[in-house]
């Protein structure tokens, strides 16, 4: 009988997160609708395109926070890894513009990997608190990028054809920038549901000390999140600096916050062990969106910062309420 | 004979800043000059008062990044105020006010929603520097007030020694006898070592903890004015990065990132100690971004470093 009680509460409890998903659509249309009757222009292809293709890039490094979030981390690095890493994989191609175009992104992920295993190390093995290793070393990337760059920038006509090609290429019609981002949405869905490792991270994140007596290795979860982070960060600074066709030493400054954002919007908990990556594309798409629609309606692009905050801390707080009427459901029992 | 001397985080902090003016004066003839030497701490006031502050947040098991971009909206308030004619004096109170505001808005979401400070704070982070933007936009207001430049330029009489020390060193002995001396200090260390035993043996947990945001935001609205003052122009990216150097400052004193530790004379001693390690790489053209990327090892080594101790401790124990 209490077992059959556990289930229909497990059950329960999975309606309650689905309808979070469904929480995300909701706005996505309400927001978009309203962008739409301002402007039309907001709903032609050329638009939804581009939003798609901005939403690419910040997908791919919101699925790497999403992993630390869910071990109740955060990695408020990746905004610099992204920028240190564009900056040293295009100052490569300038120098060198035989280098084969195809090594780029394995290069990103390799020095993107580097700084997310710092991370790691920090966190994993030296048990320093998430927020603090990687406030930490959001400067010191940061830092790298001025020492490495000296402040210049890396221009349009440096960066060798191919490299810009990397992200203008089309397949059957699709750019494949999106294509990249859907590749590693895929991946990490088949990783996160169907993989132990993938459970293990959620595990982690809900309980830690249980997920050790289950033979949980904690140590290695966790440096592997940070490693995952920087790797799609490192990734990333490749892709943007081939979109944007230009890397400078302030790139991408702020880019973690909306990240987290599109995380924790997605329905991510804070305290980690649960959310789902659809909801985190979801999240994505949402914010690229509303940003896409400042810009369309003429709102000037200082309301950006302001408003993605206000819209973490109503995400923070609508799963708050949530958490609290299921305990509340609980209690009653 | 032994000798008996304890060693304690904050002899190795003095020891330390020893180091750093023995090996500073034999690399810059600059260095060593007294009035100089005073006349710096200018450079580190406004985060000598925020960090007295956070050491409260910190030893409270709490943390609050956006004390930075509170100062950044407090500053862009003064700042479209004084550009509409307001009197400097008049916007720095109300900006005192809009800072406290913002500490009270952190700890009332925090403890409303029972959330983790993290989480708050970073999106006010967001958000005040969003505000502060939405203001400016890119532009910057300069303040001309004499009487109020005083605040973070000025000396006390004809000494070389500046007011805003003066200022620093009093809230330095409130904060430290609050919190060492007080009923609502040992409150603060008990939350930080087992909040859910506090609330259990009836300290009013969520009360303090309001109480704490709040002064929090008022020393950030503090720090703010010294700041203007001393910079005398007002940018809507002004303290950006602060919260690094405020927290660094706490840590690096002694107080346990994870709460319920440490005291008010270590985190006085890591503030000089980091602000004259400042000026000394100032003085050898030591890039800022450098100075930045050292400031964040020295966060992260210290906590390895204590960790470690910590580590060893319990070995021994065992």
């Amino acid at each position: 009988m209490a077992k059959l009680d556990t289930i229909s509460e497990i059950k329960k409890n999975s309606d309650v997160s689905r309808l979070r998903e469904i929480g995300i659509i909701f706005p996505l249309f309400f927001f978009g609708l309203i962008i739409a009757i301002r402007n039309p222009y907001f709903v032609s292809w050329e638009n939804i395109r581009y939003i798609l293709l901005d939403a690419s890039i910040l997908t791919i490094v919101a699925i790497g926070e999403m992993m630390v979030i869910l071990t109740g981390g955060i990695d408020l690095s990746v905004g610099s890894t992204l920028a240190l890493t564009g900056m040293v994989v295009s100052m490569l191609y300038k120098d060198m513009p035989n280098f084969p175009v195809i090594l780029a992104p394995i290069l990103g992920i390799i020095i993107g990997g580097i700084c997310g295993a710092i991370n790691g190390l920090f966190v994993a093995k030296g048990k320093v608190i998430p927020i603090i290793a990687t406030l930490s070393t959001m400067y010191i990337f940061r830092g790298l990028v001025y020492i490495i760059s000296q402040g210049k920038w890396v221009n349009a006509h440096e960066m060798p054809e191919g490299y810009k090609l990397l992200t203008r290429a089309e397949i059957l019609g699709i750019p494949i920038l999106i294509v990249y981002a859907f590749i590693t949405f895929l991946l990490f869905y088949y990783i996160l549901n169907y993989k132990l490792i993938g459970r293990s991270i959620y595990a982690v994140g809900n309980n830690p000390q249980s997920a050790v007596y289950i033979g949980i290795d904690k140590t290695k979860v966790l440096f592997l999140v940070y490693l995952i982070s920087g790797i799609l960060a490192g990734l990333s600074g490749v892709l943007y600096t081939s979109r944007f066709a230009s890397a400078e030493s302030s790139a991408a400054i702020g880019f973690e916050l909306s990240a987290i954002s599109a995380v924790v919007i997605g329905g991510v908990k804070t305290t980690g062990g649960s959310g789902k990556i659809g909801g985190v594309v979801l999240g994505a798409l949402l914010l690229t969106m509303i940003v896409n629609g400042l810009n369309i309606m003429r709102i000037s692009p200082f309301y950006k910062l302001a408003l993605q905050g206000l819209m973490f801390l109503i995400a923070v707080i609508i799963d708050s309420l949530m958490a609290e009427r299921t305990q509340r459901r609980y209690r009653r029992r | 004979m032994k000798l008996n001397i304890k060693i304690t985080w904050e002899l190795i902090l003095f020891i330390l800043i020893i180091l750093i003016f023995v090996i500073s004066s034999f690399l810059s003839p600059y260095f060593l000059d007294i009035v100089n030497l005073l006349d710096n701490t200018t450079n580190f006031m406004e985060k000598g008062l925020i960090s007295l502050a956070m050491a409260y947040i910190i030893i409270s098991g709490n943390i609050d990044i956006s004390v930075a971009s509170n100062m950044g909206m407090t500053a862009a308030f003064m700042g479209v105020l004084h550009r509409a004619g307001t009197n400097i004096w008049i916007c720095a109170l109300i900006g005192l006010l809009i800072a406290t505001l913002g500490g009270f808005l952190n700890g009332y979401l925090i403890v409303r929603f029972r959330l983790p400070a993290i989480a708050i704070t970073l999106g006010t982070y967001a958000l005040y520097r969003g505000i502060a933007y939405i203001l400016l936009q890119d532009t910057a207001v300069g303040i001309e007030s004499e009487s109020f430049m005083y605040l973070g330029q000025g000396y006390i009489g004809n000494t070389p020694i500046p007011f805003s020390l003066v200022i620093y060193i009093i809230f330095a002995f409130i904060f430290g006898f609050i919190l060492h001396k007080t009923t609502f200090g040992r409150y603060i260390y008990a939350i930080g070592n087992n909040e859910q035993a506090c609330k259990f043996s009836g300290i009013l947990v969520e009360r303090i903890k309001i109480i704490l945001f709040t002064l929090i935001g008022f020393m950030s609205g503090l720090g703010t004015i010294f700041l203007t003052s001393r910079l005398s122009s007002i940018r809507p990216d002004i303290g950006s990065g602060l919260e690094l150097e405020v927290i660094a400052t706490v840590v690096l004193g002694g107080v346990s990132i994870l709460g319920g530790s440490g005291n008010m004379i270590g985190v006085v001693l890591s503030l000089f100690l980091l602000g004259y390690l400042t000026y000394s790489l100032n003085l050898l053209n030591i890039p800022s971004q450098v100075i930045t990327i050292i400031l964040g090892l020295l966060l992260v080594s210290t906590i390895l470093i204590s960790n470690f101790i910590e580590q060893r401790r319990k070995l021994v124990r065992s």
